[in-house]
C-alpha cells in the first residue's frame, strides 16, 4: 500500500508546488491540461468500463459550458447556482440523450450519439439571438468562490480541486459493485443479463454519469477561457477526446488523463511552430492506432512485463 | 405554384445525399466500417473537379477524373490501413477520424479556405419555365442523374454475377468467404465504388453546395442520417432516407431557420424510437 501512495503523493506535491516553479503561462496550460483529463476520463468511464463508445460526449461539455456563460452572462445568475447549473444541465441531457441512443449498439450508437451531439450543436450554431451563433459568448467572469478565481493561480488550484475530488469520485464508482458489474456488461451483456443484472440500468447510469463529469469540465474550461462558442461541442472535440481516451489507454482513467495532457501539450507546442496542428493530430490517430492501439499505459505495462521476464 | 419548386429543390438535394450515402451503406453492410472519412470523398472530389474544370474547362472531364482518383483513394485507405482492424470497430473510427483530419488539413493547404462553387457545365445552366416560375435546369439534371446511378446499382446489385457476390457478402461474409466467394476483393471494389459515388456527389453538388472547409463534416453528418434513417447495408434506404432528408432539410430551412437541423433530427429521433435499426435495415 506504501508503494502506491509514494507516486499519489509526490504528484499532489507537484501539483501544489507548480505555481511557484513554472511562469503563469504554463500554470494556464497546465489548467487546461487538468479540465481535459477530466473530460477523458469521463468519456473513459463509458469507453472502458461499459464498452459504449460515443461520438458525441463534447455536446455534455458544451451543455455545461454554455449553461454557465448563459446564466452568468444572461441571468446575472450567481457562480454558486450557475456552475450545478452547468452540471445539472450536462446531466439532463445526457438522460436524454441515453434514452435514444442506448437503443442502439456499436456503429449504431457511435453515429447516434454523433448525430445528436450535431444536433446541439446546430441549436448553439443557429439560435443566434441567444447564443451569439458562431462568434459564440465572449466576456464571461471567472466565479468567485469565497476568493476571486480572476488570478491564474487561484483558478489554477480551484481546478486541482475540483478535478481532483472528481477523479477519485469517478475511480471509487469504477471499483464499486455497479462499476464492476459494468466490466462485466463491457465483457459480455447477455451473460450479465443471464446473471439478473438490469443491463440497461447499469448502462444509463454509467452514460448519466459521464454526461455529469464531461459537463463540470465544460464548465471549468469556459470559466478559464471566459468565453464559449459551437466549437465548444463540435464533433473534433468529442473526437479528441476520443483519441485521448485511446492514447491513454482505455480503462485505465489515469491513462486517458496523461493522453490528455500529451495532447494539449502538444497542440500547444505545435501550433506554436506551425499552422498544420491538424495535419499532426490526424497522423497521430493512424499512428496510436496502428502501433499503440492500447495505449501508453498498454506499452507501459508490456514493457514492464517484458522487463519483469528472465 | 413555389412548393413545386421547393419540392424539386428537396429532391435534388436527396438525390445528391443518396450518391453519398448508397456508398456509406454498402461500405457498412459488408464491412461493418463507419467510415467518417466520406464526407473527405466528397471535398476531394469537388476540390479535383474545380481544378480540372479551371485548367480544361470542361465539366464531364471533372466527372471522370475527380471520382477515379478519389476512388483510388478509398482503395488505398481499405487496403493498407483498415483491412489490418477487420470487425473492430473503433479502430477503424479512429483510422477514419485521422484520415479525415488529414485530408482537410491537406486540402486547406492546396485550395485555400475559401469557399468555391463550381460552374455549371454550358448545356445546363439556363432555366425553364415550371409553373410560371423559371427552374435551373441544373438541378433537373441532378434529379435524373440520381435516378439513373439509383437504377444502375439496382441492377448491379440484383442481376450481376459480383452483385450476387455482394449480397451474399452482406448477408453472411463468413459464409460467403467459405463458399470460395472472394470477399477480400469485394470489399476493395464496394470501397472504391463508395469513394467514386461521394467524389461524383462533390462534383455534381459543387455549383450547388460547393467547397470549403468544414463542407466535410456537414456532408459526413448528412449522409449519416440518411443510412440511420434509411437503414444501414440497404440501397433502397439510401434512396428513400436521402429523398426524406432531403425533403425535411429544405422545408425545415424555409419554416425554421434558425433550427434548420432540428426538422432533420426530430424526424430521426421519431423513426428510431420505432424502428432502432432504420427503416429498411436489419439487425
Amino acid at each position: 500500500m506504501r508503494r502506491l501512495l509514494l507516486p499519489w503523493a509526490l504528484a499532489a506535491i507537484v501539483f501544489v508546488a507548480l505555481p511557484y516553479i513554472v511562469p503563469d503561462y504554463y500554470v494556464g496550460l497546465v489548467t487546461k491540461m487538468l479540465i481535459f483529463a477530466l473530460f477523458a476520463m469521463s468519456l473513459d468511464l463509458m469507453i472502458g468500463y461499459v464498452g459504449l463508445a460515443s461520438l458525441g460526449h463534447a455536446a455534455f461539455f458544451g451543455l455545461g459550458g454554455y449553461t454557465v456563460g448563459l446564466l452568468g452572462l444572461k441571468a446575472h445568475v450567481s457562480e454558486w447556482i450557475a456552475l450545478p447549473a452547468g452540471v445539472l444541465v450536462a446531466t439532463l441531457g445526457g438522460v436524454l440523450f441515453a434514452f435514444l441512443a442506448l437503443r442502439a449498439r456499436g456503429s449504431y450508437f457511435l453515429m447516434i450519439t454523433l448525430a445528436l451531439a450535431q444536433v446541439v450543436w446546430g441549436i448553439a450554431f443557429g439560435w443566434r439571438t441567444l447564443t451569439g451563433g458562431d462568434d459564440g459568448l465572449p466576456g464571461i467572469k471567472r466565479p468567485t468562490f469565497f476568493i476571486s478565481l480572476a488570478d491564474q493561480t487561484a483558478f489554477y488550484y480551484f481546478v486541482v480541486l475540483l478535478v481532483g475530488l472528481s477523479a477519485i469520485a469517478l475511480t471509487m464508482i469504477v471499483r464499486s459493485p455497479f462499476g464492476l458489474a459494468l466490466l462485466g456488461i463491457r465483457e459480455s451483456e447477455t451473460r450479465m443479463r443471464a446473471l439478473g443484472f438490469n443491463v440497461w440500468r447499469h448502462q444509463f447510469v454509467a452514460f448519466v454519469f459521464a454526461a455529469a463529469f464531461a459537463g463540470l469540465a465544460g464548465a471549468l474550461f469556459v470559466y478559464q477561457n471566459k468565453f464559449v462558442n459551437p466549437a465548444f461541442l463540435h464533433v473534433v472535440m468529442s473526437a479528441e477526446a476520443l483519441i485521448m481516451v485511446i492514447l491513454g489507454g482505455v480503462g485505465t482513467l489515469l491513462g486517458p488523463a496523461i493522453g490528455a495532457g500529451l495532447i494539449i501539450f502538444l497542440e500547444d507546442f505545435i501550433s506554436s511552430q506551425t499552422q498544420r496542428w491538424l495535419l499532426i493530430l490526424g497522423i497521430i490517430y493512424v499512428v496510436t492506432t496502428l502501433f499503440a492501439p492500447r495505449g501508453l499505459i498498454g506499452l507501459y505495462r508490456d514493457f514492464v512485463a517484458r522487463r519483469s521476464k528472465p | 405554384m413555389i412548393w413545386i419548386i421547393h419540392t424539386l429543390n428537396g429532391v435534388s438535394l436527396g438525390m445528391l445525399l443518396f450518391l453519398l450515402a448508397a456508398g456509406l451503406s454498402l461500405i457498412y453492410g459488408l464491412m461493418k466500417i463507419l467510415n467518417l472519412t466520406h464526407g473527405s470523398y466528397y471535398l476531394v472530389g469537388a476540390y479535383i473537379g474545380s481544378t480540372v474544370i479551371e485548367k480544361t474547362g470542361s465539366f464531364a472531364l471533372a466527372l471522370i477524373v475527380a471520382p477515379l482518383a478519389v476512388a483510388l483513394l478509398g482503395v488505398a485507405m481499405e487496403r493498407f490501413f483498415l483491412r489490418r482492424f477487420h470487425l473492430d470497430e473503433l479502430p477503424q473510427t479512429l483510422l477514419t477520424f485521422g484520415f479525415l483530419f488529414i485530408i482537410a488539413d491537406l486540402c486547406l493547404w492546396i485550395w485555400g479556405g475559401d469557399a468555391i462553387l463550381l460552374p455549371k457545365p454550358a448545356l445546363f445552366s439556363t432555366s425553364i419555365a415550371i409553373g410560371g416560375n423559371f427552374y435551373p435546369t441544373y438541378r433537373l439534371l441532378l434529379i435524373v442523374v440520381g435516378f439513373a446511378v439509383a437504377g444502375v446499382l439496382w441492377w448491379f446489385q440484383e442481376h450481376t454475377r459480383i452483385g450476387a457476390m455482394l449480397r451474399a457478402g452482406v448477408d453472411d461474409a463468413e459464409t460467403a468467404r467459405a463458399l470460395g466467394i472472394d470477399v477480400s476483393l469485394l470489399f476493395t471494389v464496394v470501397f472504391a465504388v463508395g469513394a467514386f459515388l461521394a467524389a461524383l456527389g462533390g462534383v455534381l453538388g459543387g455549383p450547388i453546395i460547393g467547397a470549403s472547409p468544414g463542407a466535410d463534416f456537414d456532408v459526413m453528418l448528412l449522409a449519416f442520417v440518411v443510412v440511420i434513417v434509411g437503414g444501414l447495408g440497404s440501397l433502397r434506404g439510401a434512396l428513400v432516407g436521402g429523398l426524406l432528408v432531403g425533403l425535411l432539410d429544405n422545408f425545415g430551412k424555409i419554416f425554421f431557420p434558425e433550427f434548420a437541423l432540428f426538422t432533420i433530427f426530430v424526424p430521426m429521433a421519431i423513426i428510431l424510437s420505432f424502428r432502432p435499426t432504420g427503416l429498411f435495415g436489419r439487425a
